[in-house]
């Protein structure tokens, strides 16, 4: 129902009494209301901001959350207030519409965040009054468009194809993006080429060149050598051709390409050369045949394809129709008219050029658009002052819807700009959104290794598990749940990669061997980078190095420390429990710096962090064990 | 040019007579707008009403947010009435309890009429409320229900129920309802209905008189 009518239902309940004498059937029994019926206060805290209302005044519309038993979910006992946790800047609008029964929008407010407070409120924003409806449709529909620029932008063909992609996803995708590929790019500045080359020749061949030999006249370039520009010609022609017929072969959907305003410049451009070569050389045609070279300086139109710019002026045309089409429909009336008037008014001068009404439109025209060519002139008096008042008004009714043309292009212009500036920083956010999600499953591998998984036995645990939240606790023992339900851990990017590369490379033999023998499978090229990495980390903080024992120790029970072979890389390994006086505050240090710099360049710059999938990655790439867990990477 | 010619002599004509009257309406309009009833005080409301202060501030509070002029014309309460019955046409029943609330008949109903009709049916005697009833069945307030007055309300309460009911409505559905009133409440088969009449039938009438009851908690 509407807004206010609660406050109605009284009187329309009380005027119910004047049906009473006329009824045929008893009433039915009313609802009986247990509340209190008396008006009380209510006192509503926004994060911190206290309100105080009517409680009549929320229960006014009692299809939101205010309005209805919802908000008993908010309600704190002890102070005796309904507590939410919202802006409270915006909460003022909200209750202003239950108070005046009129919504308004805040412009200085993004309109997303007005929107979240509404739906989290239960109002739906059609209520909004008149006064600030335009306002919120037009930020609103900016908004949209914003937003499906981003997710055009994601989906454009920019994200590598699918490993089937079949020859013709391939070459559709080198048409429609030619920076994906080099050869996509090179044919792309070939038909680039070629089509300048074409309108040059076309433009060229006109051009008077010195006459033949024996000869006065001067010849036109085309007619003087016209075996090399019928070559060029049908060299261009060619090529146009096969590109179309290629991009037909490519396109998903025919019908759409074939229906597409590109393709149908394409097919201009080539027809009538062979329109040329069917049509027979007879002198009845051949007038009709040149006025189809005409149509050859369509050619030019297929550089909308290598230029923005073009594609944004046919964007702004199209949108602007209704505009273009006012200014056509007015200059057509205004030419109409002038050219009546003048060509009455020149009537009776002797010899004038205004012979009827349409040859004096020229006039109008040409006078309209402030051109004067002077061919036509009025002699009289009258026609010289409407004259003057037809050039007066032409540059009014000229003027007029220009600027609208005007502000469309500046607007699509922007958004393409804007989509371009959001594709180009899409790759820098995802690349930082990226990093920062590593950061947190990096913290998981981390709490691994430090004996998260020994529960808390240990006083050196105790000490890491303090620095932790419940709810990373919470979280890791969820991850542990799943590992145990799958029979596989998790890992990092890193060690996968190169646990593929490295079963490619053939060294499973050393995975089924028992651990003893474990010594002789660690001359892989894997223990040969562990020991390089392990070299570095004796650089780097050997406290941190030294934690990470524990796990192995962990992990690896049954095994007895093997490492004679490499005593660098396993001595610091073997460093037992005395070590284990972890600086705690080094993993928390480490944990929070992954972020920063990515863990995939494991180079001396960084000691910290990738130290630690360093060494990790250096005790367990080199032993596999497939009596335990299958272990996904050694991680 | 006529245009031109036309704008320099009405300057110059009828400065005087001509502009003051337009002046005066504009300002009567003005003055309209910022026109807002007062109520009396609240001691007086109470004492002559049966509400409680609590009451009154509730009914006062809701009544000055829905109109802040403090009065309430009959579009504005054909409409608020209009909303509760989405179904059929309300206005014509609507304007009958429009001149029923408007005892005054001054157009529009201030507070004090609102709340003096509210007191009546919601916490008055039996009598009281059948007086009002009565009076809202004669429009013509001459003391007599007669067949086609009591043909109007009752073709207006059908009104309200639109068009689809069950069963289906029939053109003289109305008309056999009033019949079958008048033959309840016209004693003396004189083709009207007394005020008196009116109230003894509905005194004899059980369901009538529990009805009445139920309104009672409405506020």
């Amino acid at each position: 129902m509407a807004a206010g009518v609660a406050t109605w239902m009284p009187f329309a309940r009380a005027a119910a009494v004047g049906w009473l004498p006329l009824a045929q059937q008893t009433m039915p029994k009313p609802p009986v209301d247990k509340t209190s019926r008396s008006d009380e206060i209510l006192f509503v805290n926004v994060s911190g901001l206290r309100f105080q209302t009517w409680k009549n005044t929320l229960d006014r519309y009692p299809d939101t959350l205010l309005g209805s038993s919802e908000k008993e979910f908010f309600y704190n006992e002890e102070t005796q207030e309904y507590f939410f946790d919202r802006d409270p800047e915006m909460f003022r609008h909200i209750l202003n519409f239950f108070r005046t029964g009129k919504l308004h929008y805040p412009r200085h407010e993004c309109i997303q965040a007005f929107e979240e407070e509404l739906a989290f409120y239960g109002i739906i924003p059609e209520i909004i009054g008149d006064c600030c409806m335009e306002e919120y449709r037009d930020r609103k529909k900016e908004n949209q468009e914003r937003l499906a620029e981003d997710t055009e932008a994601e989906n454009a063909g920019d994200a590598p194809l699918p490993p089937d992609a079949t020859l013709r996803d391939k070459l559709w995708r080198a048409f429609e993006n030619p920076h994906t590929s080099t050869m996509a790019l090179v044919f792309y500045y070939v038909t680039g080429f070629f089509i300048a080359v074409s309108v040059i020749a076309n433009v060229v061949e006109t051009v008077p060149c010195r006459p033949l030999k024996g000869s006065i006249k001067d010849l036109p370039c085309g007619e003087k050598f016209s075996v090399a520009f019928s070559c060029l010609d049908t060299a261009c022609v060619l090529i146009f051709s096969c590109e179309y017929l290629m991009r037909l072969y490519a396109a998903p959907s025919r019908c759409d390409f074939a229906r597409s305003v590109m393709s149908v410049i394409d097919v201009v451009a080539i027809l009538p050369f062979y329109i040329g070569l069917i049509m027979p050389e007879n002198e009845e045609v051949s007038g009709a045949f040149v006025t189809l070279r005409v149509f050859r300086v369509f050619r030019i139109f297929k550089f909308s394809r290598h230029s923005q710019g073009l594609r944004i002026l046919g964007c702004t045309l199209q949108a602007c129709a209704s505009e273009l089409g006012f200014l056509l429909f007015s200059l057509t009336m205004a030419v109409i008219i002038f050219a009546t008037v003048m060509f009455y008014a020149e009537k009776g001068t002797k010899g004038t050029t205004f012979s009827s009404i349409p040859a004096s439109f020229w006039y109008t025209i040409v006078t309209m658009t402030t051109l004067g060519y002077g061919d036509m002139v009025p002699d009289s008096i009258a026609g010289k002052i409407f004259g003057s008042i037809c050039s007066l008004s032409g540059v009014l009714v000229i003027a007029l819807p220009v600027p609208v043309i005007v502000s469309n292009f500046a607007r699509i212009y922007h958004q393409n700009q804007r989509a371009d500036k959001m594709r180009a920083q899409q790759k820098v956010r995802q690349a930082r959104i990226r990093m920062a999600k590593k950061g947190a499953t990096n913290a998981f591998l981390q709490h691994k290794e430090d004996g998260g998984l020994q529960g808390g036995d240990s006083d050196s645990t105790a000490f890491c598990v303090k620095n932790r939240s419940a709810f990373e606790h919470q979280h890791h023992h969820l991850l542990q749940c799943l590992e145990k339900t799958t029979n596989h851990e998790f890992t990092d990017e890193v060690t996968y990669s190169e646990v593929c590369m490295m079963d490619s490379m053939g060294f499973r033999t050393s995975r089924s061997t028992s651990l003893s023998s474990q010594q002789g499978a660690t001359t892989t090229c894997c223990s040969r980078r562990a020991k390089r990495r392990a070299i570095r980390l004796a650089n780097s903080t050997v406290s941190v190095s030294r934690g990470s024992v524990q796990e192995l120790d962990t992990l690896h029970v049954t095994k007895t420390p093997v490492g004679t072979q490499y005593p660098q890389s396993r001595s610091s390994l073997n460093a037992r429990t005395e070590d284990l006086k972890l600086n705690c505050t080094d993993y928390t240090a480490a944990i929070i710096s992954i972020p920063t710099p990515p863990a995939n360049s494991p180079d001396e710059s960084l000691p910290n962090s990738p130290a630690i999938p360093g060494i990790l990655r250096n005790s367990r790439s080199s032993i596999y064990n497939t009596q335990e867990t299958v272990k996904i990477s050694s991680l | 040019m006529g245009a031109v010619v036309g704008t320099l002599t009405m300057g110059e004509r009828t400065k005087g007579e001509r502009r003051r009257p337009s002046r005066d309406k504009i300002d009567d309009d003005f003055e309209l707008s910022i026109v807002c009833h007062r109520p009396e005080g609240l001691d007086k409301l109470e004492a002559q009403t049966n509400f409680s202060k609590q009451e009154l501030q509730v009914l006062y509070r809701g009544f000055k947010n829905e109109c802040p002029s403090g009065v309430v014309n009959e579009d504005t309460f054909k409409q608020i009435y209009a909303q509760f019955f989405p179904h059929g046409d309300a206005s014509t029943y609507a304007h009958y309890l429009f001149n029923a609330f408007d005892s005054a008949h001054s157009g529009s109903i201030k507070f004090e009429g609102f709340i003096m009709a509210l007191s009546t049916l919601l916490r008055g005697s039996v009598r009281e409320k059948l007086t009002w009833t009565f009076n809202l069945y004669d429009i013509n307030r001459d003391g007599y229900i007669n067949k086609e007055e009591m043909t109007d309300i009752v073709s207006a309460i059908y009104d309200m129920m639109g068009k689809y009911t069950y069963p289906a409505l029939k053109t003289d559905t109305p008309k056999q309802h009033v019949d079958a009133f008048f033959q309840k409440m016209d004693k003396n088969r004189d083709g009207v209905v007394t005020l008196d009449e009116f109230i003894l039938s509905c005194q004899e009438d059980e369901n009538i008189m529990r009805s009445l009851q139920l309104f009672k908690n409405v506020i």
